[in-house]
């Protein structure tokens, strides 16, 4: 799990290495977004509890934080990005 | 094997979307699609999880997703694009308190012999980081809503007062160890976590609070992969150590954009230093403004070669993007080349002033980065400032003691002639007095951004 845990951070660090500026905002948002991955944590919480109330409590929260993590998180990223996509046509030429 | 082979391979397919939708969200032309190959990689993930071996409670499940997707959405969809910093950073907090929720269930849950530290690590690390940056996100939450003050808050011995909870910190998580069996070693350490995180962060000021959310986002992505490990989950590892670590680069990139260092933003807030202060004295006492009407401007700009405007996030609060547009269209239909000057960290978030101009439909080609524009203002005749106030102030390159000495700013100053459209007289958002306010060729057209775009559009149409 260590080497799996040191290649990502190779992968994260080399995928975003050349953003431009103008897209450091929703690359965040995204980035915010991707991290709501916790809530597959909270559904195994929550789907394995059994009968402790004290867990099932815990993870039905928990899941309910993690969904609004990743909803929102990609809902505002993707209404962040619509408005670079609404002029195409302009916007090949600004791509570096 | 083969009940957990088909959550391992929607896990694996997740891991890969993300990376593929994270590398696309790096360039412009491929932004959305990357967003939206995320968006499928989490629903794999999820669907994923349904069929692991062992799992129950369906209806809970279903029921608790219902519930945070109606708010998430619904927040997401309306919020205006001018507060999407904050969002951003509220649902942040979210996904750190749900790892907080999740590393106290496995530590509750946990059977393992107490005592075990390679087993109780990445929980306790998760209760960690998870409470810092849910409190950290909704400090920075309510400081761009305006909810607490964006001054930054100072009290004495704060460092030592930091230092001292982060000990804390360490002991009772040395001590939980032993101590399995106890919970409340754990939910002492989650209180002195969330004490840490408001503390971190109440004493930053707005300024740097893009550096802030960004850090705090690195934060929960770490915050995940504890997650991970502490529950054996790939894809957890793979999403929440990526996220840490494009966050961490990210922010690195934002501070080498504000030329701050890292360490200064988290442990010394912007603070008007004794030289700064005298030297705002010193600019206020001789020096005056020289005021101008809308209709002087109107013809300033009209009979110009060429204008630059530069926006900033006072054009933003005053919702005056869509007026900025209709101003730089009948300026060219009178000839006038019309450009944007876009500081790196205009707005509040680096790239949310692109974000905004795009909006309002202003052409793409037309913003440019500071590295590009900068040689341009030598040759335009008016340079429009709009709500910007620190990313122009010339005490960045001359002023060695000012609290901005340093960043990189945009040479407005170079330009023939400088318009500035300002609300009122105060300095602004880092609190520094700005002396090209001051300069002999600036005129000043104090009052609300759009109201001041709104008559400047008419002023020109009718030139």
């Amino acid at each position: 799990m260590i080497y799996i845990f040191i290649l990502a951070i190779f992968t994260g660090v080399e995928v975003i290495s050349r953003v431009p500026t103008v897209l450091h905002t929703p690359l965040m948002s995204g980035a915010n977004a991707i991290h709501g991955i916790v809530l597959i944590g909270g559904v195994i919480l929550l789907g394995s509890a059994g009968d402790s109330v004290l867990l099932c409590a815990l993870g039905f929260v928990a899941v309910i934080l993690g969904t609004l993590n990743v909803v929102g998180g990609f809902v505002v990223t993707d209404r962040m990005l619509e408005m670079f996509k609404s002029k195409p046509t302009n916007k090949s030429s600004a791509d570096k | 094997m083969s009940r957990t082979s088909v959550p391992e391979a929607a896990y694996l397919a997740a891991s890969l979307l993300f990376i593929f939708g994270l590398k696309r969200l790096s360039s412009p032309r491929s932004a959305r699609s990357g967003n939206i190959l995320a968006a499928i990689g989490m629903a794999l993930a999820l669907a994923g999880t349904f069929v692991l071996p062992g799992m129950g409670h369906f209806g809970l499940i279903i029921l608790a997703i219902a519930i945070g997707t109606a708010p998430g959405w619904l927040l997401a969809r309306r919020v205006k694009m001018t507060a999407m910093p904050q969002m951003v950073s509220l649902f942040n907090g979210m996904g750190g308190a749900c790892a907080l929720f999740i590393s106290m269930g496995e530590w509750l849950r946990e059977t393992a012999p107490a005592g075990d530290f390679g087993q109780a690590l990445p929980m306790l690390l998760g209760i960690v980081f998870g409470s810092v940056s849910f409190t950290g996100s909704l400090v920075a939450f309510g400081k761009l809503q305006g909810l607490i003050t964006e001054k930054s808050v100072r009290w004495p011995l704060q460092k030592s007062l930091n230092a001292l909870l982060l000990l804390a910190i360490v002991a009772t998580a040395a001590e939980a160890v032993p101590h399995h069996d106890n919970a409340w070693w754990a939910v002492a350490l989650a209180g002195a976590a969330l004490l840490l995180g408001v503390l971190q962060v109440l004493p930053i000021g707005g300024a740097d609070m893009p550096v802030v959310i960004s850090v705090l986002n690195s934060c929960t992505g770490l915050a995940a992969a504890l997650t991970g490990f502490a529950m054996h989950n790939m894809s957890m590892i793979i999403a929440g150590t990526l996220v840490g670590a494009a966050g961490s680069f990210l922010t690195v990139l934002m501070c080498k954009a504000m030329n701050r260092s890292l360490a200064k933003v988290v442990f010394g807030s912007f603070g008007l230093s004794p030289v700064a202060a005298a030297g705002a004295a010193a600019v206020k006492s001789d020096q005056v403004m020289r005021e101008i009407t809308a209709s002087e401007c109107a013809i300033m700009m009209g009979y110009a070669r060429k204008v630059i405007i530069v926006p900033g996030y006072g054009l933003a609060v005053a919702q005056g993007q869509h007026l900025v547009h209709d101003l730089d269209e009948a300026l060219e239909k009178r000839g006038v080349e019309v450009k944007y000057a876009i500081h790196p960290v205009a707005g509040r978030m680096p790239g949310h002033m692109n974000v905004l101009l795009a909006e309002a439909n202003v052409p793409y080609p037309k913003l440019l980065d500071m590295d590009e524009i900068n040689p341009e203002f030598e040759q335009a005749d008016v340079a429009l400032i709009i709500g910007a106030n620190d990313v122009v102030n010339p005490a960045a390159r001359t002023e060695a003691g000012s609290p901005i000495y340093g960043m990189p700013i945009l040479n407005a100053d170079k330009a023939k002639n400088v318009i500035v459209i300002k609300r009122g007289r105060g300095a602004g958002f880092a609190g520094i007095e700005n002396a090209l306010f001051f300069n002999p060729k600036t005129r000043m057209l104090f009052g609300d951004a759009k109201k001041a775009l709104q008559e400047l559009v008419t002023e020109v149409k009718a030139l």
